[in-house]
Parts: structure tokens; C-alpha cells; sequence
């Protein structure tokens, strides 16, 4: 319950123990981790010195591979060596066939929504293979840090939709990491730009990974970062480079798509290494070798690779086209463009850039750590290690979210490019004499249609009160977190009947799946389930403890009365006792809900006097004298 | 948490009227949100996270309502209106209700003119221009708050309604017109 972690100038909050804290960019292609020691962010390598890992998991009868060892054997073990899961994770199975190029993976076609992977090692999802390279980000932290992390910032694209979001998240759990906020993207790179540079002013991201594409103009004025607009594609990335490239290879050496995996992988390894050659080279040759035996030799020129790739690199031209006029400014209102994500090595993306900017892209970041970077800085000013610190991050929903109504329409509910958090409502009314429950259907997109929407969730309002079409009156509200996460609430407001949702979107993983997931994750050998929550919930009481004492101890004395902070301080006592002695999980929980209930008005009180101490640097007769009018 | 009860102006500290200075309104949003945003509790208890869940949420409202001209007025009427009729009056202005119609019918010929794209200009420009009007009508207006300004600031809105749905229609146009390019 750490109030305000906001001192006053000059003076630090009580000095608390620094928490370990890190950002994970968990890429298509690659993932990387970050962490800020003796203030300053940097990536940290594995063991043997490599930053990047691989976004590849392979499953063999033995166990899990994860990074440089599975990609480098994933031509040989096609079909249980995965790779690019965040092309998939959060999508339905009857996305797969949209998502572009083939995905060599041996799908199972069941009832499930969830697409699922065939391996030597079971089914798997996107969402445990993600889980999986988390899980190896986090042991590397442990291993380098030398202790637990208290939680981490993890980034996604910011035009990932709700079920997109909500899978990651999924996966972190099932890796055991507590997240902090899911972070977009392009927000992060803005963040390790721009405290960089201390550059105030309007800002445009453009982001190319592996799979996805995002672009963002964000406002940055005195560490606050306002996102203004966001747009992207999610099945955007070098990875169609690539498929654009191997197409053409095949084309050249009279190799077809039936070719096989293996070769199929062979080629498209041979594409890559082409294209990232080309970023220095202007031509580069090329040797295939044929299922058959023997090779094929051809080059490849960088004219030849741009008229490959132009359609795809037009296609971000025109989302940045309309990402500015949502957010209401013209190109020459941005002062800076900021390339991020692997793809924007290429020369021919850095040229139409720079052609549609009108001005030189900036890329004196690593353009594969930038967002590594931004989410240690972030998670390390959530983790509550920079008290004084200013930077706040003002993010947006990327997508508008609505519902169904009469005729297969969407009606909008948050526009896109709304600042978050944010909670809308609309009513709605029964169309029938009588009638006594309603469908609400959740959709996401912009489109007038809902069958060209995307279908988040699905829910049911009953016991409406039988009354005349027309009469009932059903109020849908909309609640979007900092996290970008949906939770929908429809209440019939005469009679009170409510029904509300956490947006699970129907092809994500139901929370008994994710139990049982971690549960099988975990040695059964004696109730470790028990003893890993009870050491959780000691980790929050700690957490709540040293958060409550820092806050007594910059302000109690002024803030409450002498019977409150004995209060107070007997509300700390107790939690102190029942964490170290409490052996059930459960108890400890209870102590921690109990505390936070009778500090209730502390907490209160605080945001209260922040929000005055905020207030009190503007002068209201300043301001009205300025306008040049009285207020009324 | 804060007084949920503060209407939107009390709540930024500022004074209530249809005139707000821009920049000062966004710095206080700035500096609203540095103290409620979630980002402030994310190693916090669950119900510092709520509480700064729904602060900053209200905040976002409020500023959202308090920087657009039409949805300002619409609020300083709720606001202002305690006891009068809440049925929308319908628009009585023939010249007004005229030009929609001709402006309507300017933006479906876009399309199939010689040059759409300097015609959609030349129309968002023109619309933009009659919004412009209406905001500087809204101003006068609100200066005093006679049961008679009021009923003309209520009809300048619904003018506002109109044109701001024109233009939504133009800026649709004239996307689709760049999609093309």
C-alpha cells in the first residue's frame, strides 16, 4: 500500500531496500532482458556473453531447449522446434490461415479455439512456448542478479489487441513473473530516447521486428510521456522480408513450396542471411542447397531485394499516414523519428522513412535493445526505486472497442487512441416485449461490420425484468487498465441485475488451464504448491510493510492524528507477526486484505494531500488574470 | 481518494467557465496524473491499485471533457441546468439547417469531382472555419449565465453536433481519398 511514492522536493521517502526489477522485450525473433544497476540500463547476456536470445523453443523427449540452441538445430527438428510464437499467441486457429506466411508446425485441428502444436514432448501453445523463453529470461536474472525478481515489465506491440495482451500475460504467470505492466513497444523506445536526450517536443516511433509492425507519435513534455496515437499490423515484420526473399529464391531455382520442410527452412535461413547482408553490401551471392543434391547458385542485389520488399515497407508508410492525422499533427510538427526493431536495419526501410518524414530517421540506438531498455527504466520506476522521479507514461488503447448490436453493427464504446486507463458507458434497451436476458458480444476494431471486427468475448445478461420493448434500461460499461486490458460490465439499471466479465477472449486459456499448467510445472513431490504460495504471500506482506512504514515515516506524524498512527502502527504490528508465524498461505492473504482495510483512510488521506501539494504550484488568479477574465 | 463528488473544473482547480486556457489545463493533467496513475502503485496493495485505478481513470474523463469545445459546453450545461427541461429543443435556425444540407451534398460529390482531393480541402476547410464560429459564439455565451445564453449556448451545441459529425464524415473522405494514393 505504498501511497504516494512521490516525496517532497528534497527530501527522499525512507530509504527501503532496493528491489530487483527488469524489462523483458519479448520479440518474434529474438528477447532480451534489461535491468538498471547503479542507475544505468543496460541488457545482460547469458552466460557465455550473448545478449540476444533467440526467441526459439524446441521440445525434445528429454526436456526443453531454449535460445541459439534450438534455433540452430530448427531446419533439422522442423516441427518441434519452435520459433515466431508471438505471431501466434492470442489468436484463434481460424486466424492462422490470415497470419501470412506458412508456419511449419504441425497444427492440431480439435475443438479447441487455442491453437495447438504437435511435439515429440505433447501439445503445446504459444502461450507456454512464450512461458518458456520467459522462463529462461528469468533464471538468467536470477543468475545474474543474484536474487529473486521482485517483478518485471514486460513489452508487447502496441497494436496488440486485448487477447494478444492477455495471453502474455498468461505466459508470464505460467514462467512464475510477477508483471508490473505490460508496456508498449514503441512507448519503451521512446522512454530510452528520450530520457536520453531530455528532449521535449512531438515524437514518431517506428518499430519493425520480426513479426509486427507499430508506429506511435507521442508528446514528451518534462519526463511525462503522452502517447497522442498509435497504429500498426500485427502480422507485419521482417519475417515477410524474408518470405518475400525465399519466395523469389524458390522462384530462381526451380524449387517449389512442396520442396519439403527442411529445405523450405533451408531456404528461408539463406533468405534472412541475404537480406541482412544486404544492409551493408549491394549485392550478395547466394548458394541452396537442393533436396535432391547438388546446389543452386544465383545473386541477389539490393535493387532487386527493394522491389521485394517495397509493397511491404508501403504498407507502414500508410498506417504512419494515418497514425499522424489521428493524432493530429503533420509531418513537420515531428521533430524526431525513432527506428526500433531489428527490420529497421535495412536500408530500403530507413530510406522511405526518411523520404515520408522529410528528415533523417534516428538510429544511434540499438535499434534490437532500445525497447529492452526503455522497460528496465520503466520497471525500475514502478518497482518504486526512484521516488523522486518524474517520469510518468501516458499510454493509449490502440484499437476501438465496442459492441454488437441490432443488425450485426459495432457500436464504438472507447474510440481508438483513448488514454488509459479509461471506463466508458453506454445504454442500451431490449427490443422485445418481455424480454428477459441479453447477449453482449465485445468486439474490437474499426470496422462498421462485426464480422470484420475481431470477437473478444461473449456474455449474458439474465433476469431483466420483464418490461415493454423498449423500457428495460441496460448500461454496458467498459473499463480499460494501465495494462490495456478489457473488463466489460452490463447492469440493468431499475432493477440492478448485473453481469460483468474479465475480457477472456474466448481462444485464450481459461484460468483452470493456467492452474493446471503451473501446477504440473511444479515438482508434486511434497505440497510445494503450499509452500510456494505462503513464500508469495510473505514476499507481498514484506512489500506492503516496508511500503506502509516508508510512508509513516515521511509523513504520519503530519498526516494523522496520534490515535491513528497508533492505529497504524498496531495495523503494522500485526501484519509484521502473522507473516513470520502464519504457516497458511491463506492466513497471510487475509492479514494483508485486513491491514489494507484499516489503513483504508491513510491511504486516502495521502492522495489527497498529493493531489493539493500537485495543485498548489498553479495560482488560480494567475491563470484567470492570463485569460484575461473572472472566473464565474 | 479524491472527492469524486468535485465536478471536473473543481477538480483540475480551476475556474468553471467555457474559456479555458489550453496549456494550463494540460500541465495540471500532467501533474494530476503524476500523483494518481497506477504506474505510482504498481509495487503497491491491491487496493491502492484499485483506487488509483479509478482516480486516473476520472482524471482522464475529465480532461478528455474539459479540452474539447463541444463536449465542454455540453458538460458546463449539465452542470448549469438544475432545473429546466433536460429534452433536447429541437434546432429552429432554417439558414443553418440549409447550409448542412448543402455542405452534405457537397462532400457526397467529392468523390466524382476533377480534383477530389483540393475539393475535400477546400470543404474540411470551410467546416472547420463555421466550427470556429460556433466556438467563438460559445464563448460569448457562457460569459453570463442568463436563463436566455444559456438556451442560445444549447442551440449553438446542437449546431456543434452537426458540424463535428460533417467533418467526421470529411476527415473519413478524405482518408479514404489517401488510402488510395
Amino acid at each position: 500500500m505504498a501511497l504516494l511514492q512521490i516525496a517532497e522536493p528534497g527530501q527522499s521517502a525512507a530509504p527501503h531496500e532496493h528491489r530487483l526489477a527488469a524489462g523483458i522485450d519479448l520479440g518474434t525473433t529474438n528477447s532480451l532482458l534489461a535491468t538498471v544497476r547503479s542507475g544505468r540500463a543496460a541488457t545482460l547476456p547469458d552466460a557465455s556473453g550473448r545478449h540476444l536470445l533467440p526467441s526459439v523453443v524446441r521440445y525434445t523427449p528429454g526436456g526443453v531447449e531454449v535460445g541459439e540452441a534450438a534455433r540452430r538445430v530448427a531446419a533439422q527438428d522442423p516441427l518441434n522446434t519452435i520459433s515466431s510464437a508471438k505471431r501466434l499467441i492470442g489468436r484463434a486457429v481460424g486466424d492462422l490461415k490470415t497470419l501470412g506466411s506458412e508456419l511449419p508446425y504441425d497444427f492440431i485441428t480439435g475443438d479447441s479455439a487455442v491453437p495447438r502444436i504437435r511435439t515429440v514432448a505433447g501439445e503445446v501453445t504459444a502461450i507456454e512456448v512464450s512461458a518458456e523463453i520467459l522462463k529462461a529470461l528469468g533464471q538468467r536474472a536470477r543468475d545474474t542478479l543474484g536474487g529473486e525478481l521482485d517483478g518485471v515489465v514486460i513489452t508487447v506491440p502496441a497494436y496488440f489487441d486485448d487477447a494478444q495482451r492477455q495471453a502474455t500475460k498468461d505466459a508470464a504467470r505460467l514462467a512464475g513473473l510477477h508483471v508490473y505492466r505490460l508496456l508498449n513497444e514503441p512507448t519503451a523506445a521512446a522512454v530510452a530516447y528520450g530520457l536520453d536526450r531530455g528532449a521535449d517536443g512531438v515524437h514518431a516511433i517506428y518499430d519493425l521486428g520480426g513479426g509486427t509492425f507499430d508506429v506511435s507519435i507521442l508528446r514528451l513534455h518534462k519526463g511525462v510521456f503522452e502517447v497522442m496515437a498509435t497504429g500498426g499490423d500485427t502480422a507485419l515484420g521482417g519475417d515477410d522480408f524474408d518470405a518475400a526473399v525465399a519466395d523469389w529464391i524458390l522462384e530462381q531455382s526451380g524449387l517449389t513450396r512442396d520442396a519439403g520442410r527442411g529445405t523450405l527452412r533451408h531456404v528461408l535461413d539463406q533468405a534472412r542471411a541475404a537480406k541482412e547482408a544486404l544492409a551493408k553490401d549491394a549485392t550478395v551471392a547466394l548458394t541452396v542447397d537442393l533436396p535432391e543434391g547438388g546446389h543452386w547458385q544465383g545473386e541477389l542485389s539490393s535493387d532487386m531485394l527493394a522491389r521485394l520488399i517495397d509493397p511491404l515497407i508501403r504498407k507502414t508508410i500508410k498506417t504512419c499516414r494515418r497514425v499522424l492525422r489521428d493524432a493530429g499533427v503533420s509531418t513537420d510538427e515531428v521533430e524526431d523519428v525513432v527506428m526500433v526493431g531489428g527490420s529497421t536495419r535495412a536500408l530500403r526501410v530507413r530510406e522511405l522513412v526518411a523520404e515520408f518524414f522529410g528528415r533523417e530517421p534516428l538510429v544511434d540506438i540499438d535499434p534490437d535493445r532500445v525497447v529492452a531498455i526503455g522497460a528496465a527504466i520503466q520497471a525500475d520506476v514502478l518497482a518504486g526505486n526512484k521516488p523522486d522521479d518524474d517520469m510518468l507514461l501516458l499510454d493509449v488503447n490502440p484499437l476501438s472497442l465496442g459492441i454488437e448490436t441490432m443488425g450485426g453493427l459495432t457500436e464504438k464504446i472507447i474510440p481508438r487512441n483513448t488514454t488509459i486507463p479509461v471506463a466508458r458507458a453506454q445504454e442500451f434497451t431490449t427490443f422485445k416485449d418481455g424480454q428477459t436476458a441479453m447477449a453482449v458480444h465485445v468486439v474490437q476494431g474499426e470496422r462498421e461490420l462485426v464480422s470484420d471486427c475481431r470477437s473478444l468475448a461473449r456474455f449474458e445478461l439474465h433476469d431483466i425484468p420483464p418490461m415493454v420493448a423498449g423500457a428495460a434500461r441496460i448500461r454496458v460499461t467498459f473499463a480499460v487498465d494501465a495494462d490495456g486490458l478489457l473488463q466489460v460490465e452490463a447492469r440493468e439499471q431499475t432493477s440492478g441485475v448485473s453481469a460483468s466479465i474479465e475480457v477472456k477472449p474466448s481462444y485464450g486459456l481459461t484460468d483452470g488451464e493456467i492452474t493446471g499448467m503451473l501446477q504440473a510445472s511444479i515438482d508434486h513431490a511434497k505440497d510445494d504448491m503450499q509452500v510456494r504460495r505462503l513464500v508469495e504471500e510473505r514476499v507481498d506482506a514484506e512489500r506492503v510493510i516496508e511500503a506502509l512504514k516508508a510512508a509513516v515515516a515521511s509523513d504520519g506524524e503530519r498526516l494523522l492524528s496520534a490515535d491513528e498512527l497508533a492505529l497504524v502502527r498496531q495495523a503494522l504490528q500485526t501484519l509484521t507477526d502473522t507473516a513470520r508465524d502464519a504457516q497458511d498461505p491463506a492466513e497471510v492473504e487475509a492479514a494483508i486484505k485486513q491491514l489494507e482495510k484499516d489503513c483504508e483512510f491513510y491511504v486516502e488521506r495521502r492522495m489527497n494531500d498529493g493531489i493539493r501539494k500537485a495543485m498548489a504550484g498553479h495560482r488560480v488568479d494567475e491563470f484567470a488574470e492570463e485569460d484575461g477574465r473572472e472566473a464565474e | 481518494m479524491f472527492d469524486f463528488s468535485k465536478n471536473y473544473f473543481e477538480l483540475f482547480g480551476m475556474p468553471m467557465g467555457f474559456r479555458v486556457d489550453g496549456a494550463e489545463l494540460a500541465s495540471r493533467y500532467r501533474e494530476l496524473q503524476k500523483v494518481v496513475h497506477p504506474d505510482r502503485y504498481a509495487a503497491s496493495g491491491e487496493q491502492s491499485q484499485r483506487m488509483s485505478l479509478q482516480s486516473a481513470t476520472m482524471v482522464n474523463e475529465a480532461y478528455e471533457i474539459l479540452r474539447d469545445p463541444l463536449r465542454r459546453a455540453q458538460y458546463l450545461l449539465t452542470l448549469q441546468d438544475n432545473a429546466s427541461d433536460p429534452q433536447p429543443q429541437t434546432l429552429n435556425d432554417p439558414a443553418f439547417l440549409m447550409q448542412q444540407m448543402e455542405l452534405r451534398e457537397a462532400l457526397e460529390r467529392v468523390r466524382t469531382a476533377a480534383d477530389p482531393q483540393a475539393e475535400i480541402d477546400a470543404l474540411m476547410g470551410e467546416i472547420a472555419g463555421l466550427i470556429k464560429g460556433q466556438i467563438a459564439q460559445l464563448a460569448v455565451q457562457f460569459e453570463d449565465s442568463s436563463a436566455d445564453q444559456l438556451a442560445a449556448a444549447a442551440q449553438t451545441v446542437q449546431k456543434m453536433q452537426f458540424l463535428n459529425k460533417l467533418h467526421a464524415e470529411a476527415e473519413a473522405i478524405e482518408a479514404d481519398l489517401e488510402e488510395v494514393l
